[in-house]
């Protein structure tokens, strides 16, 4: 039994390592399993035989898995990825090409997860959704739209990111789901929003069990946000085998799963190296095939020696956020000087290692509504100059430049070459490092700090989405307290506006002239999401930037 | 033996009040720390409204006094709280994370003692030899390198070049299952369990961080072992002991070396004290799940009750510890009263 899956197991790549007659893991599993016998433990004798067949993936990650419900307060990002490999949504996206190598989710397709068949009112305002019939959760029972009820009553109702995130689609109250019968899941919308639809696709609103999570409720805990804290209860392609947070977690397939293709792997183990040092050595030695969200440095240094994926993040920038509170920056020359004065190619070379994509030196034409785009600014410092003469501020000013200490990787040898050039302006930063834990109240919540650097990605990918969240006065991420009354009536007017709306592209070519003209927030590069594999195939990049282990496959 | 049990019990006794200045010091300190918690586990998108409903469900709304009069009443009951991070009891957290650290401090101490201390010994006795020479390029060079170089330096070389060491993946390779929890020390465990091979898997992954820490944990005790030992050769009771005829060897190991043990342990309680909350750098290169890298996690994320728990779990080793220490020079020299200190 166990011979075939040696075999195919003989030709696994090695790493490119130097050395010969040394013993990798997967020669201790080749030769090794011949001889563990049945008195060893269960995992121990049924792991090696299938890791030799590409049964079993091991893949590390920085970050720490903090619980395994998405929607309790205190989840951190990296907890997501549980939500999306272990529960189902009605919907999914489509996969395409990733532009650097991959796959990536595709935004513009909506793929039944599951939901059988869909249907969408004339009017906008009303979606019924057909449950798959043989769509059933771990414990055998069939998944029904009262289920589905459940838990979108659940995202909208518990408050904090999930909740937030629901009403980016128009799900704002639990009286806007109705469960027909068994097999139709219906909801009603306010408005017709072309955000409604995708946003049922993001992690957040998930298909719990919900007969076992409310057996294990309590009447200060309705939703059972204890119980599956720690108990996941789905339909998912993979269910938790064990979990110890800062160590490890361990996925195991479930093989009656009905939202998709039956993943490769039996089981896939995630382990949490903290080190980037180790994880490098880890996956160069081959010893795990996938290292997940691995530096731009190492992504860049290791490209060559195994396979690494580089995909720039969708509808994601970083950028320098200009503060309009702050004086100078008022004057839109002095905006516009500091955009000629930004050395663009030495940071994204510098912070960057040349991971993601530039975002200066496009045409000043805006001929597609690509976003992020490049800017039409490029360094030049006799146009900084030039720029700065025209202001009042032709002298040069001081102002401090803020930056994240938990972001520090890209922030500060950002912040020091855009410090060094703006001296050359005479205009004179102060470098001033923030905490991780206040940052967000500075520069989002109290949107107080004149320059500094900022990175906003939105999930949803449609340009007038990111202008939202980024360009609207008073909207979180505008941290650069930018207001401009046309911006304000073209976002309204656009946000829910369908794509095919002839309206809809001259509006999101407006709004970029004026973003560009105005210069709030000036575009550096679009980061990049770096994956090292070394014996995994399958690698999908997802907006919501954690590891999807299903399309994953043993090389 | 009742006097002895009696000053053990006065001695924790005047371990109250400390233990209590701790838990209002933790409890301040934590407050005082910039951050806020409650915008920080709202999330990156969350509105006001949001903020303030977390900010109520972590109790962090209540005014200060009132926060600190509940924290107090829970300490009381033997609840260290909710850690928000993990999403545990911070009791639950510490239980399994402390056995970890002590696990690798521990073996790291032992394997530095049992080179520094014979090193130091033989430095001492023959002072400007080459053993003496060895003795101090090898404690500057343990101190001098920090932990996190040593720690990839050898990972480096005994795991990416040689292949020899296990993959360094923290406690246990992920084709072990750890051994049921008795101690939490996996060795122990798996001893008890009478499971060599998970015990031999454990060792293995315990290598490489123990000689890390023992690298620098080595040079203080080798410098005071050997200080210690050179001022106790010189002492006037060592030379009426070779006069008085007795052998090299119960001058050397009987008086000399008895008498030099004070400061060696000393500093060895000292030393583990330190490396025990310091080697996060340690855990973090070996992907070790201890104790270290929890309480810097927490901190980071203004997590106040796993803050506290550390800080609180920490006087409580040290007074245990400094208790152990009293003991053990009772032991060594038996002039020292106990019950006078």
């Amino acid at each position: 039994m166990l011979a075939p899956r040696f075999a195919r197991g003989t030709i696994q790549p090695q790493g490119k390592t130097q050395m010969t007659g040394t013993t990798s893991r997967r020669d201790f599993l080749k030769y090794g399993s011949g001889v563990i016998g049945a008195s060893m433990l269960p995992f121990l004798k049924a792991l090696p035989a299938r890791a030799a067949g590409g049964d079993v993936l091991v893949a590390v990650t920085g970050q720490t898995i903090n619980s395994l419900d998405l929607h309790r307060t205190g989840t951190n990002r990296a907890s997501y990825q549980v939500a999306v490999n272990c529960y189902d949504r009605l919907v999914s996206f489509g996969t395409k090409e990733a532009p650097g190598g991959g796959l990536s989710y595709d935004y513009s397709v909506i793929e039944p997860e599951l939901a059988e068949s869909w249907t969408i009112s004339d009017d906008g305002l009303t979606m019924t959704f057909k449950i798959k019939p043989e769509a059933k959760f771990w414990d055998g029972t069939k998944v029904t739209a009262a289920d589905v009820k459940w838990s979108f009553d659940r995202a909208v109702s518990v408050g904090g990111f999930p909740t937030v995130q629901m009403k980016a689609g128009g799900l704002i109250a639990p009286e806007q789901f109705e469960a027909v019968d068994d097999e139709t899941f219906v909801i009603h919308l306010e408005r017709p929003s072309k955000l409604s639809l995708p946003d049922l696709a993001v992690p957040v609103p998930f298909v719990i069990n919900s007969k076992v999570a409310m057996a294990n409720a309590t009447a200060e805990d309705p939703w059972a946000m204890e119980y599956l804290h720690k108990t996941p209860a789905g339909s998912g392609a993979f269910k938790v085998a064990k979990w110890a947070p800062g160590e490890q977690l361990v996925y195991e397939r479930n093989d009656d799963w009905a939202g998709g293709p039956l993943p490769g792997p039996k089981r896939v183990i995630l382990r949490e190296v903290p080190s980037p040092a180790t994880r490098r050595a880890l996956i160069e030695r081959g010893d795990v095939q996938l290292s997940f969200d691995i530096p731009n440095k190492d992504a860049a240094e290791l490209a060559d020696k195994v396979t690494v994926y580089s995909t720039p993040i969708e509808n994601c920038m970083h950028v320098v956020g200009l503060n309009t509170t702050f004086e100078p920056f008022q004057d839109p020359d002095v905006r516009k000087a500091i955009a000629y004065a930004i050395p663009y190619e030495d940071i994204f070379q510098t912070a960057a290692y040349g991971r993601g994509a530039p975002l200066w030196g496009g045409s000043t034409e805006i001929d597609d509504i690509a976003w992020p785009r490049k800017s039409p600014y490029y360094t030049d410092m006799d146009m900084a100059r030039s720029h700065l003469e025209k202001s009042a501020f032709a002298k040069g000013f001081d102002v401090p430049f803020s930056i994240s200490l938990s972001l520090a990787d890209w922030m500060e040898p950002t912040a020091l070459l855009i410090q060094e050039s703006l001296a050359g302006l005479g205009i004179t930063s102060e470098i001033e490092k923030i905490p991780g834990a206040n940052w967000r109240t500075a520069a989002l919540v109290e949107k107080r700090l004149p320059l500094h650097l900022e990175n906003f990605g939105g999930w949803l990918n449609t340009p007038d989405y990111y202008f939202f969240w980024a360009y609207q006065k008073g909207h979180l991420f505008n941290s650069s307290n930018y207001e401009n009354p046309e911006i304000e009536a073209l976002v309204d007017e656009t946000l829910h506006m369908s794509m095919e709306d002839p309206q809809y592209m001259p509006n999101i070519k407006r709004m970029f002239a004026i973003a560009f003209e105005d210069l709030p927030r000036i575009p550096l590069w679009q980061p990049a999401l770096n994956v090292a594999a070394n014996g995994a195939e399958g690698y999908e990049f997802w907006f919501h930037r954690q590891l999807d282990i299903r399309p994953l496959k043993g090389a | 033996m009742s006097a002895r049990l009696t000053s053990v019990l006065s001695r924790i006794a005047q371990a109250i009040p400390v233990v209590i200045g701790v838990v209002v010091i933790s409890f301040v300190l934590t407050r005082a720390l910039p951050g806020d918690p409650a915008v920080y586990f709202a999330g990156a998108a969350a509105d006001e409204a949001s903020i303030a409903e977390v900010r109520e469900a972590l109790g962090l709304d209540k005014p200060m006094l009132r926060q600190f009069i509940i924290y107090v009443g829970d300490l009381a009951r033997g609840d260290l709280g909710q850690s928000i991070s993990s999403g545990r009891p911070v009791a639950e957290d510490l239980a399994s994370r402390l056995p970890a650290s002590l696990e690798l401090t521990l073996s790291a101490l032992l394997l530095s003692c049992a080179v520094a201390v014979p090193l130091g010994v033989l430095a001492a006795t023959r002072p400007g030899s080459p053993v003496d020479h060895l003795c101090r390029v090898l404690v500057t060079a343990g101190v001098s390198l920090p932990t996190f170089f040593t720690g990839i330096l050898l990972i480096y070389v005994f795991y990416y070049l040689l292949g020899i060491a296990p993959s360094p993946l923290g406690r246990l390779d992920f084709i072990y299952i750890e051994p049921d929890h008795v101690t939490g020390f996996y060795l122990i465990d798996a001893a008890l369990a009478g499971d060599a091979e998970t015990f031999l898997g454990a060792l293995k992954q315990l290598v490489l961080p123990a000689i890390t820490l023992a690298l620098f944990t080595m040079a203080p005790i080798a410098r005071m072992t050997r200080a210690a030992m050179l001022g106790a050769l010189s002492a006037d009771f060592v030379r009426t002991a070779r006069a008085a005829g007795l052998t090299n060897r119960t001058v050397l190991y009987g008086y000399a070396f008895r008498n030099a043990l004070l400061p060696v342990v000393t500093t060895l309680g000292m030393v583990f004290s330190f490396t025990l909350g310091a080697n996060v750098l340690v855990e973090k290169v070996f992907a070790w799940p201890g104790i270290g890298s929890y309480a810097v996690e927490a901190l980071v994320v203004s997590d106040y009750a796993a803050v506290q728990g550390f800080v609180l779990a920490m006087a409580f080793l040290f007074v245990l510890l400094n208790l152990v220490i009293d003991l053990a020079y009772t032991l060594i020299d038996p002039r020292i009263g106990f019950a006078a200190k």
